[in-house]
């Protein structure tokens, strides 16, 4: 047996002198003290949890004991082994692959040239697909990202929100080969892991919308935290405009009442059927409190910070989406190509349950709305990545392209599908299975 | 060494035989410093024995892609392809589980240990028994230094993990805890 060389700690010194060298933009996003909620001359209700576990309110049961969150895939599924056979859309829709081979793809954006932008959270890169002559490629434009999750896109600027900083890239569609560097433009941000992780997306006041999730499971978030921030697209006037969310990861403005709509991921371990996870409308920024840490899916009180409130003091959600369900992203269907039903509905992206027994979510589900912007309906559209408790895929974010086609993330498989429709009039035998 | 090639490709043997034994030979220089048969005898590396498939997939590929910077692995896992991260992490899977150190442990510190193992809920997603599922990593018998070094790195944010859950877990655990906690989890089978 060879020893372990004796350089072994040499070389851990070389790791740890390389460590200033390999983290550039990743070490400045650390904090040196995690638990850093900055101290604010606003008196802060309670501090984030100090004293308990982060899990402390998790059942002692064998049955909770072996729940735990599902991690991506580091090494993306093989577009041959992806589970589109699998998935069940409505009748004369079509899913296929457009793009694998991206770590944990969430996520999506298109440019005016129709390159496609993928983000990641766990991995530290941003992908483009770009399509040249119906050859498909998808590459990373970025890399050493900090969970780079929320991305944006507005007059050809690519717009990059890492956990605690946000960053720009001018003209980025012109720049795809040439290694950009983003600009950072708005860093007044706190540091916590625990939903750190943003969705970003651009009014129609042409301001840039992220959230700032609670640092916790449940816990009396600081000031900074549990809320929607707005800034102007250079990174000036920021503005807090709803408060009392735990955490987002899909919202998206209506192209009717421009109002914005957001789905809410509820607190874990209060049971396996409550609460259910939200979709929200902002219909009075800067004022809207959605409720956390006091009351959850719009009337369930907290067993311990409900006291002393009611569930009338907030914002009700206009839907609930199943508990634990994990609804992440969501768009307005703004295209032409499927049936006038799907015009101006909402297609959410149900990630799936982890803290839950018999797993729920793992489809797209469609938000049909009445006209005064209240929710109608809520029915599944396409079903499949859930197959016997385990997952197949997990999507994420969609998006719909120029031609009206949904794309979806799978940031299990780290691929995006295409969904289309053409509908096949003469031939009943048609298999409804895509 | 060529008997611990035959012993690690016993292993695997009845899957692929000519392909286990190429990478147990691939793999000798990390046995160097991680031990033959899953048991690490180098401070501060940890045991790799009955490691979960899904837990060292991930770890290995943070390492070839630099999100996880350690020198050393980052060097031994550059080019590596990721059928190589497979293969090695499903090897490592089936290595022999580590075996606690048969000091005679004290009574006193146990009992802190799986007090605080119970209230800070390791023993959700890591299991009751600390062997750990899926992603989560086992825990059980690995080496006590690598336990309070892997702690400290997780609370002081020095080692980011693939996701948010460590360092939310820690928040609240003090120095005192780490280290009853890791002389607690060393010692579990």
């Amino acid at each position: 047996m060879k020893p372990c060389p004796s350089s072994y700690h040499a070389l851990l010194l070389a790791g740890i002198a390389g460590l200033s060298l390999y983290a550039g933009p990743l070490a400045a996003q650390q904090p040196s003290n995690s638990t850093a909620p900055a101290a604010q001359s606003a008196p802060a209700p309670l501090p984030a949890p100090t004293t308990n576990s982060a899990l402390k309110d998790a059942p002692k049961s064998e049955a909770a004991a072996k729940l735990a969150p599902v991690a991506a895939l580091p090494i993306p599924t093989a577009a041959d082994k992806l589970p589109v056979a699998k998935l069940h859309a409505p009748k004369d829709f079509k899913i296929e692959v457009y793009a694998s081979g991206m770590t944990n793809a969430r996520s999506l954006r298109i440019g005016d040239k129709g390159t496609v932008f993928v983000s990641s959270r766990v991995a530290d890169k941003i992908y483009a697909i770009t399509d040249k002559n119906g050859k498909r490629e998808a590459k990373p434009l970025l890399t050493g990202l900090f969970r780079p999750n929320g991305i944006a896109l507005h007059d050809g600027t690519l717009y990059i929100a890492e956990l605690s900083q946000i960053s720009k890239i001018d003209d980025v569609e012109n720049h795809l080969n040439d290694s950009p560097k983003p600009q950072v433009i708005y860093s007044d941000l706190p540091k916590d892991e625990p939903h750190g992780w943003k969705f970003l997306t651009v009014g129609p006041d042409n301001r840039l919308y992220f959230n700032v999730g609670a640092p916790c499971n449940i816990c009396m978030p600081p000031e900074t935290h549990a809320q929607l921030r707005s800034i102007k697209l250079d990174g000036s006037d920021m503005q807090v405009v709803a408060r009392g969310i735990r955490q987002v990861v899909g919202m998206d403005f209506s192209p009717v009442t421009k109002q914005l709509y957001f789905t809410e991921n509820q607190r874990d371990w209060l049971s396996e059927e409550i609460p259910q996870d939200k979709l929200n409308r902002l219909a009075n920024p800067g004022k809207d409190n959605f409720g956390f840490p006091y009351c959850h899916q719009g009337d369930i009180p907290d067993q311990e910070f409900g006291w002393g409130h009611s569930c009338d003091e907030f914002t009700k959600p206009v839907a609930l989406l199943g508990p634990h369900s994990a609804p992440l992203g969501m768009r307005f269907y703004t295209g032409r190509m499927f049936p006038s039903e799907y015009r101006g509905a909402i297609f959410i992206a149900r990630h799936g349950s982890w803290n839950k027994t018999k797993k729920i979510g793992g489809d797209i589900v469609v938000a049909t709305l009445n006209k005064d912007g209240t929710v109608k309906s809520v029915k599944p559209f396409i079903t499949g990545f859930l197959e016997n408790n385990n997952y197949l895929g997990r999507p994420a974010d969609l998006e719909v392209m120029k031609d009206g086609s949904l794309l979806i993330s799978d940031d299990y498989n780290g691929a995006v599908y295409r969904v289309s429709y053409a509908p096949q009039r003469s031939s009943p035998q048609i298999s409804e299975r895509h | 060494m060529r008997i611990a090639i035959a012993a690690l490709t016993m292993l695997s043997a009845a899957v692929l035989p000519a392909a286990a034994e190429q990478l147990a030979e691939r793999l000798a220089p990390c046995f160097a410093c991680h031990g033959e048969k899953g048991q690490s005898e180098t401070p501060e590396v940890p045991s790799l024995g009955a490691q979960t498939a899904p837990y060292t997939l991930i770890q290995i590929y943070l390492f070839r892609e630099k999100q996880r910077v350690f020198e050393p692995m980052n060097e031994a896992t550059k080019g590596l392809s990721d059928d190589d991260l497979r293969d090695v992490a499903d090897f490592i899977a089936k290595l022999p589980p580590p075996i606690p150190p048969a000091d005679t442990a004290d009574a006193a510190r146990l009992d802190r240990g799986r007090a605080l193992v119970e209230q800070y809920r390791c023993n959700i997603c890591h299991r009751a028994d600390l062997i750990g599922q899926e992603n989560v990593p086992r825990l059980a018998a690995q080496r006590e230094d690598y336990l309070v070094k892997t702690l400290r790195d997780y609370k002081s944010r020095a080692r980011i993990g693939y996701d948010a859950s460590m360092a939310e877990v820690l928040q609240p655990v003090g120095d005192a805890e780490i280290v009853d906690l890791a002389y607690f989890i060393a010692r579990q089978r």
